[in-house]
């Protein structure tokens, strides 16, 4: 927690700050970074999974058997924080299902499975927008949605949420450190594209409103260093850094605190403190998308480790498979016993080679025992304290250690567990081995699922409540008719009240109407007027038998 | 002699007073001790504990007339937040392990739409009606299996919830998860 001064590419110094914490780690980079980028080679079918990023999954606009066109969109964001999906080359969608995907959990999930006809034909691209600083934040955001942009240094937050603060920013932080051993992408990519990485930078100015920025590289990576000083040297508006090479300074809190000596609050966002940051892969492709209208469909990654033949970088379209890249990269020596998807220190291992690159897949590393000997099992903790010391974000990580063992979720919150960015500096520095971070993220998940099950609750016990209000109503209801009834059932009926008398009365009054309407008209009502012959044979029988009765009366 | 107790007298019906017009006056609706536990309890309704839903079982246990082990699906979690809560020493649930979670299915070809079901549902997560068939609805279903006994042609299963990325955890360490151990396939290459 110091200020120190640090010479700078225009070889003055400047003023730098220096986090709490942190390890020097041996940066094997040299084992990537000497060759330029490959562009690799079409892959014999794409996985394209619909979850790539934090938040929610893309939707799938295209069913199995269609064609697609490369750039085309397939998967439409579902909500505010989720990212498009597209075609990374034209082909044929053989299927849309769960296959492996690139999750420390090692499960499927829905993916769109491609398989390219080798045309490479595009779809029809939104124009570019090279008179952007005219244009309204909001349709150059919708264009960077469009386009599936999302944090490509590994977290892979949708970027144009990110680009959304909602709060005045005054200064944008475009992150090089690249901080993790191994990882060269970021590196290559500055050496090579530094002007695509500068043409990023106005836009991502203009959607924020900041004034200046920054761009902090770790002095590991001079060639990238020089790169981005000689190509920004024309704009005042940024300033290249070079900063000393220190694990973490790569982690967004890190190099905002490393750059400015403002740290960003816990539970808070960088925004809060009027500050954006990007890792430089992202304004690459910000600039792809709104000056060429091209989406993210490729990146650059590393594939190196001693268990890879000719480690190096390629340029890959998102969804090629594991094996392909490797394949590419001189094949497998035998030697690595691992797979792992990121760098050493925060990556995680893939179970099989099969699984496709995704987003957020900077690194693919295979390292052989020696490169990453296996801990053996944990030792008991004893309590040196050098987890602290390590730890970047000033923790207790030994307090959190204790909690998350005991499965104490309320007490490990109590030391900030949600303030620790997995790192894996503590455990780096432990002498018994013990893997702190995996008792991190058992307890961050615990406490998630927790919340789940706790707010499903409160949603049964609000359903289940409404349910017995809905019955109670209704027995209510039931027993005021039922009440209704009985009191009408149980009136005595008082005299000349009966209603069934009152009916005859009634019907008796109206036949009596009827008979003096006809009455006044001078008619007799009669129903013999109308009558077959049948009938009237019939009545006229009935009238002889009638008068023979009465004639027999008077004889009798 | 006289003036203390009289003093006395007087101080205990003043006293009597001010605490007769506080409890009317700061009178509580309800049990808060019932509410803080029904808060902890799972909500899935289902009766297990021997009471009809989870309220009447948090208001037993508030009096102290039911213990604090009784609900299956909350398993030693609850128990230990209600022991905490309550300030008991905790004691083993009864009832085994809790299950994992599922929820409710109707086979659509068995389903004879005799609405027995729906009215067995704590949280109307059935939707149906006479003679048409009925579905559950996954978003609601507890899982608390009330429905399946009043089935007459027992069409409906519990189906388990499968994890996904979302809802997947890292296990606890030491218990590895399979996809970090499993370098074989990369080696053999």
């Amino acid at each position: 927690m110091s200020v120190h001064r640090y010479p700078q590419p225009s070889g003055r110094s400047r003023r730098l700050w220096r986090f709490h914490g942190g390890v020097h780690l041996p940066d094997r980079k040299a084992l990537s970074n000497t060759r330029p980028p490959l562009r690799a080679e079409l892959p014999g079918r794409l996985i394209l999974p619909l979850q790539q990023h934090i938040g929610e999954a893309a939707e799938p606009l295209v069913k199995a058997g269609d064609r697609v066109l490369k750039g085309q969109l397939i998967g439409r964001p579902r909500s505010y924080v989720s990212a498009a999906l597209h075609a990374p080359t034209s082909g044929r969608v053989t299927a849309i299902e769960d296959h492996p995907v690139p999750h420390p959990s090692g499960l499927s999930a829905p993916c769109i499975l491609i398989e390219p006809d080798g045309e490479e034909r595009w779809a029809e691209l939104p124009e570019p927008m090279p008179d952007f600083g005219t244009r309204d934040p909001a349709e150059i955001r919708e264009r960077i949605r469009w386009a599936g942009i999302v944090g490509l240094g590994g977290a892979a937050f949708p970027a144009s949420v990110k680009l959304n603060p909602g709060r005045p920013i005054h200064t944008l932080i475009l992150n090089g450190a690249e901080c993790e051993p191994y990882i060269t992408c970021d590196d290559l990519l500055m050496r090579g594209r530094p002007e695509a990485i500068l043409e990023g930078i106005p836009i991502l100015l203009h959607l924020t409103g900041a004034e200046r920025c920054l761009i902090g590289i770790e002095d590991n990576k001079p060639e990238a260093i020089r790169a981005l000083y000689e190509a920004a040297r024309g704009d005042e508006r940024i300033e290249v850094v070079r900063i000393p090479t220190l694990y973490p300074s790569g982690g967004e809190k890190q190099l905002i605190y490393v750059l400015t000596g403002k740290e960003v609050p816990s539970n808070g966002l960088p925004a809060d403190i009027g500050m954006v940051c990007h890792n430089v892969g992202t304004a690459a492709a910000i600039a792809d998308a709104v000056l060429r209208g091209r989406p993210l469909i490729s990146r650059l990654v590393t594939v190196t480790g001693g268990g890879v033949a000719q480690p190096g970088n390629f340029e890959a379209l998102i969804g090629t498979p594991v094996a392909d890249l490797i394949r590419q990269a001189g094949g497998y020596t035998g030697r690595g016993d691992r797979l792992v998807l990121g760098g050493p220190m925060m990556g995680f291992a893939l179970s099989d080679d099969g699984i496709p690159l995704h987003k957020a897949g900077n690194c693919l590393l295979l390292p052989t025992p020696e490169e990453a000997p296996d801990p053996g099992s944990a030792l008991a903790c004893i309590r040196c304290g050098r987890c602290a010391e390590a730890c970047p974000v000033n923790l207790l990580p030994q307090q959190l250690y204790w909690f998350a063992r005991a499965k104490d979720l309320d007490r490990v919150q109590d030391f900030n567990l949600f303030d620790c960015i997995e790192c894996a500096c503590c455990a780096q520095v432990c002498p018994s081995h013990i893997p702190l971070v995996q008792y991190y993220r058992y307890a961050k998940t615990e406490i998630w699922e927790r919340e789940r099950e706790r707010r499903q609750a409160e949603h049964a016990r609000r359903r289940h409540e409404a349910r017995q209000a809905r019955l109670e109503r209704l027995e209510r209801e039931r027993q005021a008719r039922l009440r209704k009834k009985k009191a009408a059932l149980a009136k005595p009926p008082a005299k000349g009240d009966d209603p069934r008398k009152a009916a005859i009365e009634a019907a008796k009054r109206r036949a009596a109407e009827k008979r003096a309407a006809l009455a006044a008209q001078g008619k007799t009502p009669r129903n013999t007027e109308n009558l077959t012959p049948a009938q009237r044979r019939q009545v006229e029988a009935a009238e002889a038998r009638r008068a023979a009765a009465a004639g027999s009366d008077t004889q009798e | 002699m006289l003036i203390a107790i009289t003093a006395m007298a007087l101080l205990a019906g003043a006293f009597g007073l001010l605490l007769g017009y506080a409890s009317v006056r700061f009178h509580v609706e309800g049990d808060p001790i019932a509410d803080q536990i029904d808060a902890l309890l799972p909500q899935t309704q289902c009766g297990q504990c021997g009471y009809p839903g989870c309220r009447p079982y948090a208001e037993a246990v508030a009096k102290g007339e039911a213990e604090i082990n009784l609900c299956v699906p909350g398993g030693e979690t609850v128990m230990v937040s209600l022991a905490d809560l309550l300030g008991r020493d905790p004691v083993p649930v009864e009832g085994g392990e809790a299950k994992p979670k599922a929820v409710a299915w109707i086979d659509p070809q068995e389903c004879i739409g005799c609405t027995l079901c729906l009215q067995a549902c704590p949280v109307d997560a059935i939707l149906g009606a006479a003679k048409q068939l009925h579905v559950v609805l996954r978003e609601e279903c507890t899982g608390c299996e009330l429905c399946l006994p009043p089935c007459p042609v027992d069409c409906i299963h519990m189906h388990p919830i499968a994890t996904d990325l979302k809802t997947w955890k890292w296990p606890y360490p030491g218990t590895r998860p399979v996809a970090a151990s499993a370098p074989t396939q990369v080696a053999a290459n």
